[in-house]
């Protein structure tokens, strides 16, 4: 998620500068008089909602599902508009899924059987990247057939290339406009902020209503995800091509088409392929996601076992999706630091393409080549291993996990969960608008009276705030580690060269693989998903805060030190003050993952807005209940993220 | 002021007359206006938010000429060249090309400029870096859909010209600054232009091999004779090079001139303080420094031209017995003696 481009000035500097000097005091203020009226009036006002209870709210939504459903087959805006889409996605989907995933053209097994594809993969990466990665990736592929998960890892793969291959077609050109063209750049980039900020599953309902649940659906839902990456990053590299080579292919009397095909292109090569790369790895992330409307593959062999907390299960496709996303981050990461070729290589390359095609041949042909041999299987075995740590963690570690889990239940989440959700509304709305004045704009705090606003209409108040609290918790604890890991790798490149990569992989991940440890560890509860959303959360926001503290002024720290100051001084009054502003993005940035994590906690534990989405998907009378819930995350969000922001700016201010 | 124009017999290359280049919002009101067109550079900024990059140039450019345009940076010089091929857009004026006004020129016509007749160098080589250099060589003839196999032939001769034989298959960042540059100048030869033009090519480069590049530029122009228009901010490069030097300041033009009328005749005090550390002998003729003849002057001496340079002379005026006779046409102009000469060679600059 690229917030960093975001920079919303405000051109207008607050008049208030008495409230601007003493923010902290007056915000101190606000919380006590809350917690004063909490105690008196705590319980009243709630609007609290059972889990099957429906407001009018959500019947609307129903029976607006309802109607969309029964217009379907005849409203020309379906039959002309929404159909084409839908089947054309669908058929092409299909038509990916029959190469390397489904039984298709009336045989009993995909076109290209496992050999097929394990050869093919380990011809592709070397092609695109070099040796040692198609070793990785051929070993990684193997080693998804060994986890008796080779169909649903192919529908996985299936599925992703599919949207990949959407999203570069309709991104790729998208980025060159955006990169020629300073207008559609303006108009594409707050746009492109919009799709990345919204917690990614949250416009998975309301694609449902125009789409179907289905592989549309689960697409079109990837697509918007993963889109933005390809096109912010060829658009960048085409905006960062030298000048004077484009100047000179100019002055040589270039048409602009070969400008763009013979410099500007070449140039931002490396750039696009970066993109590429975010693109894959979003989709693969998003694919799995979708698993809750139906998308076939390891993401929902994942929900299943989470749902019925079997975690051994749920470990081994999670372990196929580790793979499957390190194998992909790899290879293409490699493709975009690959040197020039010479000319051997590229014969020895041409003529490793004839063994590749004879092993597709004979994964078309023979069993053995087309089905993974199950007796090889050793998914299973993962699977009894994962579950019987967890029952040992459980039994045997018990006292220390349930202590720290009920410790931490007890003196942090419950007493701030029952803060914010047995106030009444308008209580935490008047002290949620006012700290919104405060500590960001007056922008900020109508962005938040109109949010709280809208969830109070949602009729979804109490379990929005239960989201906050588990939220806030969370988003505190993401901020201390990375502050504290954040500082350490600014001031260590040692640090920074140890720690990074690790985060770096963290960020490559689904999120549902981050469910499956903490499940194992703390069982099903809303600690759970707060921890998971944690480590989830810890690694962009310590990067951002590194760099942050990286980017102090060299000769500023070296003043503080020479003027005697402790480590600890020059941490506390130099490095962290100066990078202020990073560490307001990295609270964003923290925020806005937390919050996306915390809504997939739903599926363990955590309940609130994330279990009512859940439950949206699964049982007809609650989808209106459910797209009521994805629209309050969405209203926290930018909630959330509109407040944090205007806190950071008046931080950049030094107000 | 103006400077001196092309003998009459020859017809200029490259005529441009009012040349006028303005950045900013509403620009093209400027150069209409006698009241805006007079202001100073800041004085415009903070009325109009314009800057007049270029103001009202005029200079033609005869056949096989080395015209240097010389001034600091934000002189707008480079604006000036990249306006000579609409590279950046003048905002009006006339850039009359063998009798055609480029800046009438459609899109299509351009191009075919761009592609035939002109030439240009740039300061930080602008080479691709994806391509080998004999691919960056032939790139021009490439887009013009000249066919593969003349145009790595025609790109092989060019490299041979500015000594690069050898390294055809090297990619420019295997090369150091001064032979990416030698490959920047096969590049703009290998389409056999009119005219080549020169963005401050050897600013980017250190001193030796800017020495080696100029030596490189003037026994080119002596081969291939190519009419060349010359951006630079060093005044020894551009007097080493130049036919006639442009002295440009804030947009606008100071001087026109060759090297020793600007060191001898300085239009004002901006030219005098540019060329006040020029080594004179080098630079002024003996037509500068001469003397008229007096009437006890012995007229039995050698004879010299009023072109031939300080420094040369020297010798033979220490060395003779008498002053030195100035002669051009078997016409007397002057007298050079021990004392002029050596008023030049000791002298400070305010002779």
């Amino acid at each position: 998620m690229v917030a960093t481009s975001r920079t919303t000035v405000s051109t207008r500097l607050p008049k208030m500068s008495i409230v601007v000097r003493n923010r902290g005091r007056i915000v101190a203020g606000i919380l006590a008089v809350w917690l004063l009226l909490w105690l008196v009036l705590r319980g009243t006002h709630t609007l609290a909602l059972g889990g099957a209870q429906l407001t009018t709210v959500h019947h609307w939504f129903n029976d607006l599902n309802d109607a969309i459903g029964a217009g379907r087959d005849s409203n020309p805006l379906f039959l002309y508009f929404f159909d084409y889409i839908r089947v054309g996605i669908d058929e092409f989907v299909v038509f990916v899924q029959s190469i390397i995933a489904q039984p298709s053209f009336d045989r009993p097994v995909p076109l290209i059987g496992w050999f097929g594809v394990v050869a093919l993969v380990g011809f592709v990466s070397w092609a695109v990247a070099n040796v040692r990665v198609a070793l990785l990736a051929t070993a990684g592929f193997f080693f998804l057939g060994l986890q008796g998960l080779w169909r649903e890892s192919m529908d996985t793969l299936a599925l992703t290339l599919a949207a990949v291959i959407i999203s570069l077609l309709v991104g790729i050109p998208l980025g060159i406009w955006a990169g020629m063209s300073d207008r559609f750049n303006r108009l594409v980039t707050p746009v492109l902020d919009f799709m990345q900020i919204m917690p990614s599953f949250v416009y998975l309902a309301p694609l449902t209503l125009f789409f179907l649940i289905g592989p549309a659906s689960a697409t079109i839902a990837t697509l918007i995800y993963a889109a933005p990456p390809v096109i912010r990053l060829t658009a960048h590299g085409i905006r960062s091509a030298p000048h004077d080579t484009v100047e000179a292919s100019e002055s040589l009397g270039s048409t602009r088409t070969q400008t763009l095909t013979k410099v500007l292109l070449p140039a931002a090569k490396r750039t696009i392929v970066l993109g590429v790369n975010q693109t894959i790895m979003a989709a693969l992330a998003m694919v799995t996601i979708a698993a809750l409307i139906d998308a076939p593959g390891l993401g929902k062999t994942v929900v299943k076992a989470l749902q019925t907390l079997d975690v051994g299960t749920a470990f081994n496709a999670g372990l196929a999706i580790v793979v499957m996303a390190i194998v992909l981050d790899r290879v293409t990461t490699a493709a975009a630091d690959r040197g020039r070729r010479n000319r051997p290589y590229r014969i020895v390359l041409w003529l490793a393409a004839l063994p590749t095609a004879f092993a597709v041949w004979l994964s078309y042909t023979y069993v053995w080549a087309a089905e993974f041999d199950s007796s090889l299987d050793i998914g299973s075995r993962i699977a009894v291993w994962a579950g019987d740590a967890t029952t040992w963690v459980q039994s045997n570690l018990a006292p220390v996990t349930n202590g720290v889990k009920d410790v931490f239940t007890l003196v942090l989440i419950d007493p701030l969960q029952s803060v914010l959700a047995d106030s009444p509304w308008w209580l935490v709305a008047a002290a949620v608008v006012a700290i919104s004045l405060v500590v960001g704009s007056v922008r900020a705090a109508i962005v938040s009276a109109v949010c709280l606003a809208l969830i109070v209409l949602s009729g979804l108040w109490s379990d929005s705030m239960t989201t906050l609290a588990s939220t806030i918790v969370a988003t505190v604890f993401t901020m201390i580690i990375a502050v504290l890991a954040g500082v350490w790798m600014g001031r260590s490149r040692r640090a920074d060269r140890v720690i990074r990569p690790v985060l770096d992989a963290g960020q490559t991940m689904p999120v549902f693989v981050y469910l499956v440890p903490f499940l194992a560890l703390f069982a099903a509860s809303r600690f759970t998903a707060i921890a998971a959303a944690v480590v989830y959360a810890v690694p962009v926001a310590t990067k951002i805060i590194a760099d942050g503290v990286r980017g102090v002024s060299g000769t500023t720290v070296e003043a503080s030190v020479a003027s005697g100051s402790s480590t600890w001084q020059t941490i506390t009054k130099v490095q962290l003050p100066m990078s202020a502003r990073a560490v307001a993005l990295a609270t964003n940035q923290g925020l806005i993952y937390v919050l996306c994590m915390v809504v997939v906690g739903g599926l363990v534990g955590a309940g609130a807005l994330g279990y009512d989405v859940v439950a949206g998907f699964s049982q007809g009378q609650l989808y209106g209940k459910g797209l009521a819930a994805g629209i309050a995350i969405v209203l926290l969000g930018v909630m959330l993220d509109r407040l944090t922001q205007a806190a950071a700016n008046r931080t950049h201010r030094g107000g | 002021m103006h400077g001196t124009q092309v003998h009459d017999t020859q017809r200029p290359v490259i005529s441009v007359r009012n040349l006028w280049k303005v950045f900013g919002p509403k620009a093209a009101r400027v150069p209409g206006s006698a009241e805006l067109g007079a202001l100073s550079r800041r004085e415009l900024l903070d009325r109009t938010g314009c800057t007049a990059a270029v103001r009202d140039i005029d200079f033609d450019v005869a056949p096989g000429e080395v015209f240097v345009v010389m001034g600091l940076s934000g002189s707008g010089k480079s604006t000036l060249v990249r306006c000579l091929t609409r590279l950046v857009e003048p905002t009006a004026g006339e850039v009359v090309f063998e009798g055609e006004d480029i800046l009438r020129a459609d899109p299509k016509r351009l191009r075919d400029l761009r592609r035939n007749k002109f030439s240009m160098v740039f300061q930080h080589f602008g080479l691709l870096p994806h391509r080998t250099v004999v691919d960056n060589v032939s790139y021009g003839l490439e887009i013009r859909g000249v066919s593969k196999a003349e145009r790595v032939k025609r790109a092989k001769e060019v490299i041979e010209l500015v000594g690069l034989d050898g390294y055809e298959g090297s990619y420019p960042d295997q090369l150091s600054g001064g032979m990416q540059q030698r490959v920047g100048l096969a590049r703009a030869l290998a389409g056999d232009p009119d005219v080549l033009l020169f963005d401050e090519p050897f600013s980017a480069l250190d001193p030796l091999i800017r020495r080696d590049m100029q030596s490189e530029v003037i026994r080119l122009h002596h081969e291939v004779g190519k009419t060349m228009v010359f951006i630079t901010h060093d005044l020894s490069e551009a007097l080493k090079l130049g036919d006639r030097i442009l002295i440009m300041r804030d947009g606008a033009l100071v001087q026109i001139g060759t090297g020793d009328e600007l060191v001898a005749a300085p239009a004002d005090d901006y030219v005098r303080d540019f060329v006040r550390d020029v080594p004179r002998s080098h630079v002024l003729t003996l037509k500068w420094i001469m003397r008229p003849k007096r009437d006890d002057d012995p007229l039995d001496g050698p004879e010299l031209g009023p072109d031939v340079v300080v420094r040369e002379a020297t010798r033979s005026v220490l060395a003779a017995e008498k002053p030195v006779k100035v002669v051009k046409d078997g016409e007397l102009l002057g007298i050079v003696g021990d004392e002029e000469i050596l008023s030049v060679i000791a002298g400070g600059s305010d002779s």
